[in-house]
């Protein structure tokens, strides 16, 4: 197609119909272009190395080429992955995730439409909202420290409710942006008419904003749950029992037992990376999207 | 600012604070997560740093022992330049990439929609996986350079200091570019069409219409995409504590790797905190000097989505 950063401006749109639909379209240019397709390849080939090799024996690892796919494809290197207690560090992940995203969703919800509601005229949720954009500027992993204080504190050390607790507290300042960018585009004039009709801010949040706000709460939920779900460094901090750890961790300790075991341990990426997988398949429109929305204001 | 009680259905002040005292009570339960871990540590952490604690023991004051320890450590000049170094090179790394892969991905082509489906992968998989799967195919040995007989790619990458540092810069931007080029996606796709065409009335050139109307106008886009490079790149302990330790030798132990050693692994919390201290400012500094940078109001409501 045409240029637009380097040579040949003089093929410029005096050629084309002037309505074409799209502008941003028909402003592409190699540049961009050759970058996009070069870039599918940097993401792919090492996605595609781990999915083939998960499926070599260790021998043919070695013997083989390694981007030709497997001359005798084997499961056992999944069944050694399950084997090593895989299933347990799962369902600690699950409940983690699922236990630290529901409350963190919920109270960013309610956050946010108070936000968007009640920040004309509210000075103290005024300050509550930049209290929370502060959040977004600052490193919240350097607060480690203190947090294991208070967890070893509260008797939570070496516990499941210990990564949920800080996994919600740091899940709040993004979502809540999010959320209160969502909802500020739903019309006034549904709020007034729930007002006029009698409704309370608890019944207009639940039965007005949450459902009309569906997307950007799929968008929260499915990035909180991807972020909660690879964290690496509250289990690493606050656990110490094999049997407390989440599925990063396994993974960072099943590579340090079995390194020379390259098939194996990309089996366990593999599997440690397949539910999210599943939930990105499930609602990529909407994360992709929402995400977009949140960030490109 | 937000227009919600604006215009002639405007309630009575008396009924608006009865409203904003219920909504208020709405934003408790968010703020009571935020402060018990967010708040509450920040304060600790530097309260921590005027304390002597090996992380099991009592708690013991000691005045700016901490500081002293840290603040006179050689280790210290050096985790902050190899800090600076990562970020400063990723984000002159992902900021091109992303400008072009987002202009690339925001046209309407049905196969750049699945394209980008694509490209969001690596953003699923935990850094943790992502160091691991790297240490493997970068293996001198064993990896794809050695399987595939290259030379060129078969060299020691996280054995040499200074390759060490370029592996970790490349993984980061394979992690995150991704996720930037769609936010940049996102800000293409708002640029009004009309301003496209009146360069063209003017008989603006391709490269003229980029670099004086897309540039410009992703300057918000750009400055979110920034902070969220550069504030980010303070906490890449998960991929680096995988991938290199730190090493070879300390060429890739960034602050907060170094916190979690001095903390977690020497037991001295006093000075780790002292650092963790010194990676919030930076953290702060950096988002408000960008925050100046897009020009007060107008950022604030770019923060916003106003």
């Amino acid at each position: 197609m045409g240029t637009t950063l380097t040579t040949r401006p003089e093929r410029t749109s005096t050629h084309r119909p002037r309505h074409e639909r799209d502008a941003p379209a028909r402003h592409w240019n190699w540049l961009a272009g050759a970058t996009g397709w070069l870039w599918l390849v940097v993401v792919v080939v090492p996605i595609y190395w781990i999915v083939i090799t998960s499926f070599k024996t260790q021998s043919n690892y070695y013997a083989m080429n390694p981007l030709a796919p497997p001359t005798e494809p084997t499961l056992a290197n999944y069944r050694m992955v399950i084997e090593s207690d895989f299933v347990l560090y799962f369902v600690n992940s699950l409940i983690v995730t699922v236990g630290a995203v529901i409350p963190a969703v919920g109270v960013s919800f309610m956050a946010a439409y108070a936000i968007v509601r009640g920040s004309s005229s509210g000075r103290f949720i005024r300050s509550v909202n930049s209290l929370f954009l502060m959040g977004l500027a600052i490193p919240l992993q350097a607060t480690v420290i203190p947090i294991y204080l208070i967890i070893i504190r509260l008797h939570l050390y070496d516990t499941l409710l210990a990564m949920i607790l800080p996994s919600i507290a740091f899940a709040i300042p993004l979502s809540v942006l999010v959320l209160s960018n969502f909802i500020r585009d739903v019309p006034r004039e549904l709020f007034e008419s729930m007002r006029m009709d009698g409704a309370t801010e608890w019944g207009t949040l639940w039965r007005l904003a949450f459902p009309l706000s569906r997307p950007a709460v799929v968008t929260v939920t499915i990035y909180n749950a991807l972020t909660i779900w690879n964290n690496f460094l509250l289990p690493l901090i606050l656990t110490q029992s094999p049997d407390k750890r989440t599925l990063p961790l396994a993974l960072w300790s099943f590579q340090g037992q079995y390194s020379i075991n390259v098939p194996a341990v990309l089996a366990s990426v593999v599997l440690t990376t397949l539910p999210i997988l599943t939930l990105y398949v499930v609602g990529r429109r909407q994360l992709l999207s929402g995400l977009m929305a949140g960030f490109s204001k | 600012m937000i227009p919600t009680s604006a215009g002639p259905g405007q309630p009575s002040a008396r009924a608006r604070g009865g409203r904003n005292l219920s909504l208020a009570w709405l934003t408790v339960p968010a703020l009571v997560f935020f402060v018990g871990f967010g708040v509450i540590p920040l304060v600790g952490v530097l309260a921590l740093s005027f304390t002597t604690w090996d992380g099991i023991g009592d708690i013991h004051f000691s005045g700016f022992t901490s500081w002293h320890a840290v603040l006179t450590d050689p280790g210290l000049p050096h985790a902050l330049w190899v800090t600076f170094l990562i970020m400063a090179l990723s984000w002159l790394v992902q900021t091109p990439a992303s400008i072009l892969l987002g202009v690339f991905l925001a046209g309407a082509q049905r196969y750049r929609a699945v394209l980008s489906v694509l490209y969001f992968i690596p953003l699923l998989l935990s850094s943790a996986a992502i160091a691991i799967t790297y240490k493997a195919l970068l293996d001198p040995n064993f990896g794809l350079g050695a399987g595939l007989k290259i030379a060129l790619l078969s060299q020691d990458w996280l054995g040499r200091p200074g390759l060490a540092l370029g592996v970790v810069v490349f993984v980061v931007s394979w992690q995150f570019i991704p996720f930037h080029s769609l936010i940049y996606q996102g800000g293409v796709r708002q640029i009004p069409k009309s301003m496209y065409e009146a360069a063209e009335l003017d008989g603006a050139g391709r490269v003229r219409k980029f670099f004086s109307i897309t540039l410009p106008q992703l300057k918000y886009t750009m400055i979110t995409s920034t902070t969220l490079v550069l504030v980010g790149s303070l906490t890449f302990f998960d991929l680096i504590f995988v991938l290199t330790a730190g090493g070879p030798g300390d060429a890739t132990r960034v602050l907060a790797l170094d916190m979690y050693k001095r903390g977690f692994q020497a037991n001295l919390m006093g000075p780790a905190s002292a650092i963790a201290l010194i990676l919030v400012f930076v953290g702060l500094a950096l988002s408000l000097l960008l925050r100046r940078l897009g020009g007060g109001k107008a950022d604030h409501s770019q923060m916003e989505g106003a």
